[in-house]
C-alpha cells in the first residue's frame, strides 16, 4: 500500500515549500554569502577603500595565538554547557515523570525559564552574583567563599556557563518529558515484573528508548552553547575578566561591531560556520548509528 | 458630526505638516545620549528649531556609543545615513580614515561661510579632534576628563582632613591604609581603567602614549605605554589589592557603583559623572579634586586628555542640509549653549567663554570641584604627549589592555609582563590599521 501523499499538480509541492525556501535563502543564504564575501575583503568602516585580499583576514586569524585560545575556551564552554545541561534535565525530566501530585505545578515551574531572553539571564545572574550587591555572593561568603566574576577567570566562566545551562534547561525538560511519556508504560511493567529495579529499568529501557531524543537535544545544545549563548555572555561578562569568557561568537561581534573590523569579523563568523557545520556532521555520522529509532 | 470634525482636523493636520515640511529642511542627528543626557540633547535640538524657520534638527538616540556608529555605519552603506552622528573619541581614527564618508568642519564652515574660530576652544579639546595643522575634522560635543572624587564622611571617619584630597599617589597609598583601617571596604578604585590609569597617566606626566605624537603624525605607530614609570605603578596598585587599598570594580564604567555605594572611599571617573556621583551621594559628602601624581616621574602634572565623543558629518546629504548643518554646529558651540550642557550634565564646556560665563554665574561656588575638569585640562598648554591620541583600531587595543591588566589584577601576571605584551597586541592592530588604510 503506498503510504507516501502524492501529488498530482506539478508545481504544487514548489509552491507550499516555498515560503520557507525563500526564508531559508534571504535570512541564511544571502548573509551567509555576504560574510563569505566580505572575509576575502580589507576595507574601512564605512565600505570606502575596500580591497580584496584573498586570505589574508583568515591567515591573520590563524596565526594569533590569541585566536585558538578563545577556540579552545569555545569548545570547553560548549562541551560543559551541553553535557550539564542535558544531564540536568533528563534528572528533572524523570523527576517530573515519577510525581503523582501537583506535577503540572512542578512543570510549569521547570518551563517558565525558557520564556527569559538569554540577555535578560545573564542580567537576572549578574545582579544575584554581582561582586558588591549580590545576594549568593553574599551567601557564598557566609561559608566562607570569596566570589568575585569581575576578577576570577574561572568564577566567570562557571557563571556563564551556569547562566546558559539555566537559560537552556526548559527547553531540554520539555524534550525530555515528552520523550518519556511516549514510552509504553508495559514494557517498564512488564521488566518490573520481572525483578528489574528502578535503576536497571531507567539504563536498560527508558534511555536506549529515549536516545533519539537525546541526540537530538545534543546537536541542538551544542549549536546552543557555540552561537545562541552570546546574549549571556554580551549582557555578563563581556569576555572578560582577562580573556576567561571570550568564546568565538563574542568575538565575533565585538570585532565587527565594537571594533568596526568587518573582515577580520567575516572571517570569524566563515570558520564557525564551518565548525558548526562539521561538529553537526560529526554528531550524525557517529552518534547517531549508534541510535535506534 | 464628529466624524466630519475628526476627518476635518485630520486634514488640517495633514497640511500643517506638508506645509511643515516644504519650508523646513530636516536634519538627522543620530547619537548616543540616553536618560537625563538625551532630554539635555532634545532641549537643545528643540532651542535651535524655536531659534530660526528654515532647518529642523531631529535628534534621535540610537543607543550606545558603538550601537550609534554601527546604526550610522550601515545606513551610511544604504545611502540613508543621518547628516549628523556621534561618535565616541576612541572612534576617532576610524572615522578619519573613512575619508569618503566624513566631511572635515572646518570645510563644511568655509563651505558655508559660517565664522568659526579656533582659537576660542580650549585647547586639549580642540587638538584631539584636529589634524596636525590644526584643522577640526569634528565638533566636540560631550567631552569630559577623569577627576579625582573622595567620600568626605569616610575621610573624617578614618582620621583624614575631609577637605583635602591626597595629591600624589603616595599620599592615596596612605590614606587608603587608613580607610580600610577605619572599616571602609575598598581605598580606591577606578573607572575606564585604561583612559585613566594608562592613558591620562601617561599626559599627566608627559609620558607618550605611542610614537609619532600619540598617533597624530601617522597610522605607522607603536605604542609606548609600556614604560618603567607606568609598570611601576601599575605594579603598585596591584600590591594594594592585597590590603584592600584598591580594589577592581569591572570594565568601563562598572566600578562607580561602588564609589556612590559608599563601599569604596576614593574614585576616579569621568567629569561627566560628576552631577550623577553628587546626586547619589549628595553634593556635601562628595570631594572633587585633580587626579593624583608621581612627583617622582614628573615634578608637576602636565594636563589631562578628554574622553567623550563629538559629533562627524557625513557626506552624501542633500545639498540644502549642510548650510543648517553648520548653522546648528554655530550655535552649539555658542556660549550660553555650552555653559548650559556643562553645568546640567558636568561635561567640560568647549569654548574658554562657556568657562567664563558658568563661573560668573556662581555655579562653581554652589557646585565646588566642578571647576576642576577644565582646570586639568587648562594646566599647561598641551603637548605631543598631552593633546590626544589618534590610535587605529582603538576599540581593540583598549580590549587588549583592559584584558591584560585584568590579568595583573588577578595576580596572573606582574605588571611589566602584562604591559608588554599589551603592547605587543596592540601593536599588531596598529599594523593590521596601517595596512588596511594605506
Amino acid at each position: 500500500m503506498e503510504k507516501r501523499v502524492v501529488f498530482n499538480e506539478r508545481w504544487l509541492p514548489y509552491l507550499l515549500v516555498a515560503p520557507q525556501m525563500i526564508i531559508t535563502l534571504i535570512f541564511f543564504f544571502w548573509p551567509s554569502a555576504q560574510a563569505m564575501w566580505q572575509s576575502v575583503l580589507v576595507e574601512d568602516a564605512f565600505g570606502g577603500n575596500s580591497k580584496f585580499v584573498w586570505f589574508e583576514n583568515f591567515v591573520s586569524l590563524l596565526s594569533d595565538p590569541n585566536y585558538y585560545d578563545s577556540a579552545r575556551l569555545t569548545l570547553i564552554f560548549s562541551a560543559l554547557v551541553a553535557s550539564i545541561g542535558l544531564a540536568v534535565s533528563l534528572l528533572l525530566a524523570v523527576m517530573a515523570d515519577r510525581i503523582l501530585r501537583g506535577a503540572s505545578i512542578y512543570k510549569t515551574i521547570l518551563i517558565w525559564p525558557y520564556a527569559v531572553a538569554p540577555a535578560v539571564a545573564g542580567v537576572l545572574w549578574g545582579f544575584l552574583f554581582n561582586p558588591s550587591v549580590g545576594i549568593v555572593v553574599w551567601l557564598l561568603h557566609g561559608i566562607g567563599v570569596d566570589f568575585n566574576y569581575v576578577m576570577n577567570g574561572n568564577q566567570a566562566l562557571l557563571l556563564v556557563v551556569f547562566a546558559s545551562v539555566w537559560a537552556q534547561v526548559s527547553y531540554n525538560f520539555l524534550f525530555f518529558l515528552a520523550g518519556l511519556q511516549s514510552i509504553p508504560k508495559s514494557l517498564i511493567e512488564a521488566a518490573a515484573i520481572d525483578g528489574a529495579g528502578p535503576t536497571r529499568r531507567f539504563w536498560d529501557i527508558v534511555f536506549p528508548l529515549l536516545a533519539p531524543t537525546g541526540f537530538f537535544l545534543l546537536v541542538i545544545n551544542t549549536l546552543y552553547a557555540l552561537v545562541g549563548t552570546f546574549g549571556v555572555v554580551a549582557s555578563l561578562t563581556q569576555g572578560g575578566p582577562g580573556q576567561a569568557t571570550n568564546i568565538l561568537v563574542y568575538k565575533v561581534w565585538n570585532d565587527g561591531f565594537r571594533g568596526q573590523d568587518l573582515g577580520s569579523s567575516s572571517a570569524q563568523s566563515v570558520i564557525l560556520m564551518l565548525l558548526m557545520i562539521l561538529l553537526t556532521f560529526v554528531q550524525f555520522r557517529f552518534v547517531e548509528r549508534r541510535i535506534h529509532y | 458630526m464628529s466624524r466630519i470634525l475628526l476627518s476635518s482636523v485630520a486634514a488640517v493636520a495633514v497640511l500643517a505638516s506638508a506645509h511643515g515640511a516644504a519650508a523646513q529642511t530636516e536634519i538627522q542627528w543620530w547619537h548616543a545620549m540616553g536618560g537625563n543626557l538625551g532630554e539635555t540633547v532634545n532641549a537643545l535640538a528643540d532651542q535651535f528649531n524655536k531659534s530660526q524657520k528654515d532647518y529642523k534638527v531631529v535628534a534621535v538616540y540610537k543607543g550606545s556609543y558603538t550601537e550609534t556608529l554601527t546604526a550610522a555605519v550601515a545606513a551610511f552603506r544604504a545611502k540613508q545615513g543621518p547628516a549628523i552622528v556621534q561618535v565616541f573619541e576612541v572612534g576617532t581614527a576610524t572615522m578619519m580614515a573613512a575619508k569618503g564618508a566624513v566631511y572635515p568642519v572646518y570645510q563644511l564652515m568655509a563651505d558655508e561661510k559660517e565664522p568659526f574660530d579656533p582659537k576660542s576652544y580650549i585647547g586639549p579639546v580642540y587638538a584631539y579632534y584636529s589634524t596636525t595643522d590644526g584643522k577640526l575634522l569634528s565638533m566636540p560635543f560631550n567631552s569630559s576628563t577623569p577627576v579625582f572624587y573622595w567620600n568626605k564622611e569616610e575621610f573624617k571617619k578614618a582620621g583624614l582632613d575631609p577637605d583635602k584630597a591626597p595629591t600624589t599617589w603616595e599620599e592615596v597609598g596612605e590614606a587608603g591604609k587608613k580607610l580600610v583601617a577605619s572599616g571602609v571596604k575598598c581605598g580606591f578604585t577606578p573607572q575606564w581603567q585604561t583612559w585613566t590609569l594608562i592613558e591620562n597617566y601617561g599626559a599627566w606626566h608627559n609620558l607618550p602614549f605611542a610614537t609619532k605624537d600619540n598617533g597624530f603624525g601617522g597610522t605607522d605607530i607603536e605604542l609606548k605605554f609600556n614604560d618603567p614609570a607606568r609598570v611601576k605603578f601599575i605594579g603598585m596598585l596591584a600590591d594594594w589589592i592585597k590590603d584592600k587599598r584598591f580594589v577592581y570594580g569591572g570594565r568601563e564604567g562598572k566600578s562607580t557603583v561602588m564609589f556612590t555605594s559608599g563601599d569604596c572611599a576614593m574614585h576616579i571617573a569621568s567629569s561627566g559623572s560628576a552631577s550623577a556621583i553628587q546626586a547619589a551621594l549628595g553634593v556635601d559628602k562628595v570631594g572633587i579634586g585633580m587626579m593624583p601624581y608621581s612627583p617622582e616621574v614628573k615634578a608637576q602634572p602636565q594636563n589631562s586628555i578628554i574622553g567623550g565623543a563629538t559629533l562627524w558629518v557625513l557626506k552624501d546629504r542633500p545639498k540644502a542640509e549642510y548650510k543648517g548643518v553648520a548653522q546648528f554646529l554655530t550655535f552649539l558651540s555658542s556660549a550660553p549653549v555650552q555653559a548650559k550642557w556643562h553645568q546640567e550634565t558636568g561635561y567640560v564646556p568647549i569654548t574658554l567663554a562657556a568657562y567664563k560665563l558658568t563661573e560668573e554665574s556662581g555655579f562653581y561656588k554652589k557646585f565646588p570641584g566642578r571647576d576642576i575638569a577644565v582646570k586639568q585640562l587648562t594646566l599647561n598648554p598641551p603637548t605631543e604627549n598631552s593633546k590626544g591620541l589618534r590610535i587605529g583600531n582603538f576599540v581593540q587595543i583598549r580590549d587588549v589592555e583592559d584584558e591584560e591588566l585584568e590579568s595583573v589584577w588577578s595576580g596572573k601576571k606582574d605588571a611589566k609582563s602584562a604591559l608588554d605584551e599589551a603592547v605587543k597586541r596592540g601593536n599588531e592592530l596598529l599594523r593590521k590599521f596601517d595596512s588596511a588604510n594605506k
